[in-house]
């Protein structure tokens, strides 16, 4: 990885940056910021990069920087069916798309009343949906898990994806929210007069422009699921395994290198989320904005 | 379609959802806490469990332990997080990649950062090996014990890894939309830097802190499995405490259990209904 630090007079300020371009940084501010961008790889890439060389490291003991035997036997367990690394991923990948669906599904309707209308009860409304977030889902999920087996939902796809939702619908209407507060209607009220449909106008005027905000707020809703440990062992009994699940006995019982494989399997999606959302994560205010907004 | 009508059937789907599964199970909890507990033969209500819990001094200490982390994080995440938008929102040679890399813990799960981070600061971590190639450390045992420590270093380092570009990223997109007019008319009448962060900056991130913190804070104060993972085991925190109660193969303990969760509820929503009150007042 190659940090650009060397230049620091050199770009002329675009025209939004927020710095003023007839001020040259000082040299005290040029040290901060090279402190800080050498501070923020260091403590990003340093944890990560530790598990990529302990997913291939064979015997790394102490106090030797590097692997003294480097192997691939973390990677051959991991796709190895004993290991359940790849059951546990194909669960996990239904489970979050699943919970993803049916947030969008009952929080796209609900996060467009609040943001775009005022009506009596609107705090309420917002106190209710917010509440999961402040008080731990644990300690509903204990509640639920006794409803659920009188149900017959522990132990199924179905019931952990239910528990998922508590703490993903918040946070879906909680950023949906304030994408659609901050997109005016015009647009949709000038396609109905001139006569298209309710459907054609979602379709084609509201799901454009709502479209990079919808896209950031499902990949946290997946997210969440996706990362889900304790909820999931309660409501999935131990017999429905997800990749926390399997990740966390290696973790706990201190098997650094399948641990270290597994983690990065783990991980999969954050980078694939990276890649998609980094734009609208930094450049687009109202998306990370609406998290400023409880 | 009636208007009247409209509101309230966009909401009802999200909120029959919570209402049914979140609400019912916490008063399904709040019915067992109080002893409500048809399945093994318990159908009168008391307070015992709530009495027995409040009197165990073990459970003081997990509930001070798990303040504790929740506070240290939230504070010293939101400090950090600061910090760094300050240098951040600049554009500058580098800022690109810096602002790319500040944004990478976003989606790691939770537990994928705490075996990142016990990789690295545990007494043979590559911390502890970079200090030993330099000569300062012989044995793994010269380096400060840092995970399974009884103040809950490493969770507390696993937490700010995850959370301090949560609040930074919330706090560069109130900036962004703020935009830099305030700042340079406080500069063109003659406030310093100190000033101008404090007299026009901080008044306008401040509500995004306080949205981001209360989240911060209640998400640490629930989280069950970070504490179980990289915490002793006694004192252990509130939920780790609960969950261990709930899963004894004794049911005659899940009253007890239940207790202590709703307690550990109705403790997190009092900390925060206090603090939006706080923090309403320091806004204005």
């Amino acid at each position: 990885m190659t940090l650009d630090t060397k230049s620091p007079e050199a770009p002329p300020a675009e025209p939004q940056s927020y710095v003023d371009p007839a001020e040259a940084p000082s040299m005290a501010t040029r040290w901060v910021r090279r402190l800080t961008v050498a501070s923020i790889a260091l403590i990003v890439v340093l944890p990560m990069g530790t598990l990529v060389v302990w997913s291939f490291a064979f015997r790394w003991n102490f106090p030797n920087l590097l692997p003294t035997e480097w192997g691939m036997r973390a990677w051959t367990y991991v796709a190895n069916d004993s290991s359940r690394v790849l059951e546990g991923l194909w669960n996990s990948s239904k489970v979050g798309a699943l919970v993803t669906i049916m947030s969008i599904a009952v929080g796209l309707p609900a996060s467009r009343a609040l943001g775009q209308h005022e009506f009596r009860g609107k705090s309420l409304v917002e106190w209710l949906l917010l509440m999961p977030i402040i008080v731990p889902t644990l300690v509903a999920t204990m509640g639920i898990h006794q409803i659920f087996i009188r149900l017959r939902l522990t132990e199924t796809l179905f019931g952990v994806a239910l528990v998922h939702l508590i703490p993903a619908i918040p946070y879906f209407v909680l950023v949906m929210a304030s994408v659609f507060a901050n997109y005016g209607t015009a647009l949709e009220e000038t396609a109905r007069t001139l006569g298209a449909s309710k459907l054609r106008v979602f379709r084609h005027v509201t799901l454009p422009a709502i479209s990079s905000g919808l896209l950031v707020a499902s990949m946290f809703t997946f997210l969440i699921s996706w990362g889900q440990y304790v909820t999931t062992l309660l409501i999935g009994g131990g017999t429905f395994i997800t990749l926390p699940l399997v990740l966390f006995p290696f973790l706990s019982g201190g098997n650094h290198a399948t641990a270290a494989a597994i983690s990065l399997v783990f991980i999969a999606p954050a980078v694939a989320v990276l890649v998609m959302t980094s734009r609208q994560l930094s450049r687009e205010s109202t998306v990370m904005g609406g998290f400023g907004k409880l | 379609m009636k208007d009247g009508l409209r509101i309230p059937l966009m909401l009802t789907p999200a909120l029959g959802l919570v209402v049914l599964l979140f609400g019912g199970g916490l008063l399904v909890g709040f019915g067992q806490s109080l002893g409500y507990f048809p399945a093994i033969g318990l159908h009168d209500f008391t307070l015992r469990y709530y009495f027995s819990v409040f009197t165990d001094k073990n459970f003081l200490q997990s509930l001070w332990l798990t303040f504790r982390i929740a506070a240290v994080t939230t504070v010293l995440s939101s400090v950090l997080a600061v910090g760094f938008t300050l240098v951040l929102r600049q554009k500058f040679a580098g800022s690109r990649v810096a602002t790319f890399l500040f944004q990478v813990p976003l989606p790691v799960p939770h537990l994928v950062a705490a075996s990142g981070i016990v990789l690295l600061v545990t007494q043979s971590g590559l911390i502890a090996r970079f200090l030993a190639a330099l000569g300062l450390i012989n044995v793994p045992a010269d380096f400060p014990a840092l995970v399974f420590d009884r103040a809950g270093i490493s969770i507390v380092l696993t937490f700010l890894w995850k959370e301090v570009p949560f609040i930074g990223l919330v706090v560069l997109a109130i900036l962004q939309s703020v935009g830099p007019q305030y700042e340079e008319l406080a500069r063109t009448l003659g406030a310093n830097a100190r000033q101008r962060f404090f007299s026009v900056l901080l008044p306008l991130i401040m509500p995004g802190i306080l949205s981001t913190s209360i989240i911060i804070f209640a998400f640490t104060f629930g989280n069950y499995e970070i504490p179980l993972l990289l915490g002793v085991r006694f004192p252990a925190t509130l939920p780790v405490v609960a969950y261990r109660q709930y899963q004894d193969p004794d049911l005659a303990l899940r009253p007890e259990a239940m207790a202590i969760s709703i307690i550990l509820a109705v403790v997190a929503v009092l900390l925060l209904v206090a603090y939006r009150r706080l923090a309403r007042y320091a806004v204005r």
